[in-house]
């Protein structure tokens, strides 16, 4: 027995899948413009990821396994067919043979005659191999332009059967009074009569079993569609219990962390998110235990640090108003007194300016600096700074330059810190100028403003630039204080800067002297990203 | 007649001190040590300027303030160790016109003294007109008085030098450290605090709508001036 090629079920089968995956290139071009809104919602949603997941891995089993049934299904109903149908032919061959058996060979005539009788016998047609239809041929050409006016046989089932053996093949059925062909399996077998050998087909529509096929893949491709629409429903259901309160303890989060310190997760439950609201709210608890803590030593040490200040300045006003009177008076004393009086008003110069100093520092580290900002014109600002400067240039005889805009910096800052910062800068600047001129340049653009404070002095050894902002640093030991600084000048600068969110830095090299560089955003709360004016000066040598 | 400065401060050895000072810069100072008794202290002397410690036992510097504010616009000078702004604003705010920080200079002191005693007397007969001329600000320099709608508006010295600034070059912008200077005695200094918070009282008193104001305008970023006569 030849073996039955393709089934045309399969290949329509295989026709779906074309027509799938065209449908598919389209979807693709459809989808084009939403690809990346779609990328965006599966990087960000855990539930979309996890439902489409299991969506696509779904879809993919259910296509085999509906594949496997399907072909199961087919396979199994027409092996069946091909059994009865070879039984019915085999169950043929005698009652057949006895239509032949009363006709000579060569008489066309009575062959005809048998033929005819033989494919009207109602006993040959119809049992339990279902309805079919036969048809005879003959190998003689002569004999089969008599009898060949039946159905199309193939011409390689007709070959295989003229060598005598009982071959199948599934071919359409086009009969003469219907139109169009149908699928069907057609049993030939090679019969010898006394009139002589003929070839049998047996032709057995495929009607009803083309019928079951397409029910079952129809049946399958419903039942398919709808389970994975039902899963990927159900994980979205799923992954919700799961997803949602992750979000609602994600925005806790995000609240807590914005300083909404009384945030909590409702508990509901006793299963595993309920005990990851439980750690989350007892990490809050412990969170919130902590910071209200710290606030509270910030605040005694505030109090603390308030508390000092009055204490410590009633008695030094006192303190200093009698030194002011005696010093008033020193023409009168003897040169001993007369130098301990000024010696007294001087150190107590140093000694509120350090107080002030150190008070102002410990404002800092308890974070009690409040910024007050305001728009006010920045040159102005340098202006006074400058200004308040100039004596102390003129004691040591050092020229003050500004190189400043002729218009208004119109800028949000604090201005007294600001004011500070650069009185602090410039001072520094003359204790370490060596009688060389100081500049001081104002630089702005969209975003920022500059000031520069540059002298021409001693300059900063490598890796000094880093340490000049730390408190009491001092470049060089043995340098004596002109301006009696109290080694904290810079470091409440840089705090005062950085109040601003803004830049302080320093650049110095041996012998071409410093550069301080003072960088505020134009807008309070801005971000900078670059400054208005360089840091190390362009000109080499210069 | 010697300028009389009431100071009430419970530090003995300061106040005595202050007495030494003030008396060698030609003023007649009296004392008061605790709070309860400054206001009785304050119409007993009826002092010309009242020097102030903010940290007093007793009651607070705050409410001794608000309790001589409340009778009377004598220029009180608060006394603070604390420079801290919400400090020194609550002060302002409590009715004080200028503050010295401690430790001070003697200099310091005198000088916010004089700038407080010294007034405009400069003008005669002079009368100004400011605000929306629907319901303008009368002003009678020479009488110290203010009007609106008919009825007296009560400035202390201090708000009402700083309402004439103001008025005598209405089309004017006035910095904050212009105004220090004219009106405070200030040079050179850019404690903005103190003009802020005197316009936001002279406001609440001149003004119909203070969150509105007509009378002294904001110029953002500049300063202040008074409203079209």
């Amino acid at each position: 027995m030849a073996p039955p090629r393709r089934s045309p079920l399969a290949r329509s089968v295989g026709d779906v899948g074309k027509v799938l995956s065209t449908g598919l290139d389209a979807l693709r071009n459809a989808l084009g413009a939403g690809i990346s809104r779609l990328s965006t919602t599966w990087r960000r949603s855990l539930q979309f990821r996890v439902a489409a997941t299991t969506v696509v891995v779904t879809g993919a089993i259910v296509l085999l396994i509906g594949l496997f049934l399907i072909d199961q299904i087919s396979n199994g109903v027409l092996k069946a067919k091909r059994g009865a149908a070879v039984g019915q032919a085999t169950a043929g061959l005698d009652p057949a043979r006895s239509h032949f058996s009363g006709v000579a060979p060569g008489d066309l005539t009575g062959i005809r005659q048998a033929v005819d009788q033989l494919i009207s016998d109602p006993t040959a047609t119809g049992n339990n191999a279902g309805l079919f239809t036969i048809s005879v041929r003959s190998p003689d050409s002569a004999v089969d332009n008599e009898l060949g006016t039946g159905p199309t046989i193939p011409e390689d089932l007709r070959a295989t059967v003229k060598r005598g053996v009982l071959a199948l093949r599934y071919a359409p059925i086009t009969e003469a009074d219907r139109s169009g062909a149908v699928p069907g399996l057609i049993v030939g077998e090679p019969i010898a009569t006394r009139a002589g050998s003929f070839e049998l087909y047996y032709l057995f529509p495929l009607t009803a079993e083309q019928k079951i096929i397409g029910l079952v893949q129809q049946t399958v491709l419903v039942a398919g569609i709808a389970l994975v629409v039902l899963v990927g429903a159900i994980t979205v259901l799923v992954t919700r219990q799961v997803v949602r309160p992750v979000r609602v303890a994600a925005q806790t989060a995000e609240r807590l962390a914005g300083g909404d310190l009384a945030q909590r997760i409702p508990v509901a439950g006793e299963d595993d998110l309920a005990l990851l609201g439980e750690s989350f709210n007892d990490m809050a608890n412990s969170l919130q235990h902590q910071i209200e803590r710290l606030e509270q030593l910030s605040r005694l040490q505030q109090r603390f640090t308030s508390d000092v200040s009055h204490e410590l300045r009633t008695p030094l006003t006192t303190v200093r108003m009698a030194a002011e009177v005696l010093y008033s008076q020193r023409d009168t004393l003897v040169p001993d007194l007369a130098r301990s009086t000024e010696l007294l008003t001087n150190e107590l110069d140093r000694f509120e300016n350090l107080l002030a100093d150190l008070l102002e520092i410990s404002r800092y580290d308890a974070g009690a600096a409040v910024l007050e900002s305001e728009r006010v014109d920045l040159v102005g600002i340098v202006e006074r700074a400058v200004k308040a400067s100039e004596l102390l240039a003129a004691r040591y005889g050092i020229e003050l330059r500004t190189n400043l805009p002729p218009e208004p910096v119109s800028v949000e800052v604090d201005a007294r810190r600001v004011e500070r910062i650069l009185r602090n800068l410039i001072g520094n600047a003359l204790d370490h100028a060596e009688g060389q001129p100081v500049e001081v340049s104002l630089g702005s653009d969209e975003h920022a403003v500059a000031v520069s404070v540059r002298d021409h002095g001693v300059g900063l050894r490598p890796g000094e630039a880093a340490l000049v902002f730390n408190r009491f640093w001092r470049g060089d030991p043995s340098r004596s204080r002109l301006t009696g600084g109290t080694g904290l000048g810079l470091a409440i600068s840089l705090e005062d800067a950085r109040l601003h969110q803004g830049w302080l830095q320093a650049w110095g090299e041996r012998g071409r002297g410093a550069n301080f560089r003072l960088t505020l955003p134009r807008e309070a709360g801005g971000n900078l990203e670059s400054s208005p004016l360089p840091l190390a000066p362009a000109e080499v040598g210069a | 007649m010697k300028p009389r400065v009431l100071v009430v401060d419970d530090d003995s050895s300061l106040a005595e001190m202050l007495g030494i000072v003030l008396r060698s810069e030609g003023f007649d100072p009296a004392f008061v040590p605790d709070g309860s008794r400054a206001l009785a202290a304050f119409r007993e002397v009826k002092p010309d300027v009242v020097l102030l410690d903010l940290m007093l036992p007793g009651s607070s510097g705050i409410d001794v303030c608000r309790a001589i504010r409340a009778e009377s616009g004598t220029p009180i000078i608060m006394l603070t160790a604390k420079s801290d702004t919400v400090d020194v604003v609550l002060g302002l705010e409590s009715g004080a016109d200028d503050y010295v920080v401690k430790p001070f200079k003697p200099k310091e002191l005198t000088a916010r003294i004089r700038a407080r005693l010294r007034r405009y007397d400069d003008a005669g007969g002079e009368t100004l007109t400011i605000g929306p001329p629907e319901s303008p600000v009368s002003i009678d320099v020479p009488a110290h008085q203010v009007a609106r709608d008919g009825s007296q508006v009560s400035l202390t010295p201090l708000e009402f030098d700083l309402l004439v600034a103001l008025a005598r070059k209405p089309r004017q912008v006035f910095t904050r450290e212009v105004l220090l200077e004219q009106v405070w005695g200030y040079r050179h200094a850019a404690d903005t605090r103190l003009v802020n918070v005197h316009v936001q009282r002279l406001r609440s008193k001149v003004e119909r709508d203070p969150e509105r104001p007509e009378v002294v305008l904001t110029v953002r970023g500049v300063g202040y001036k008074a409203g079209p006569p």
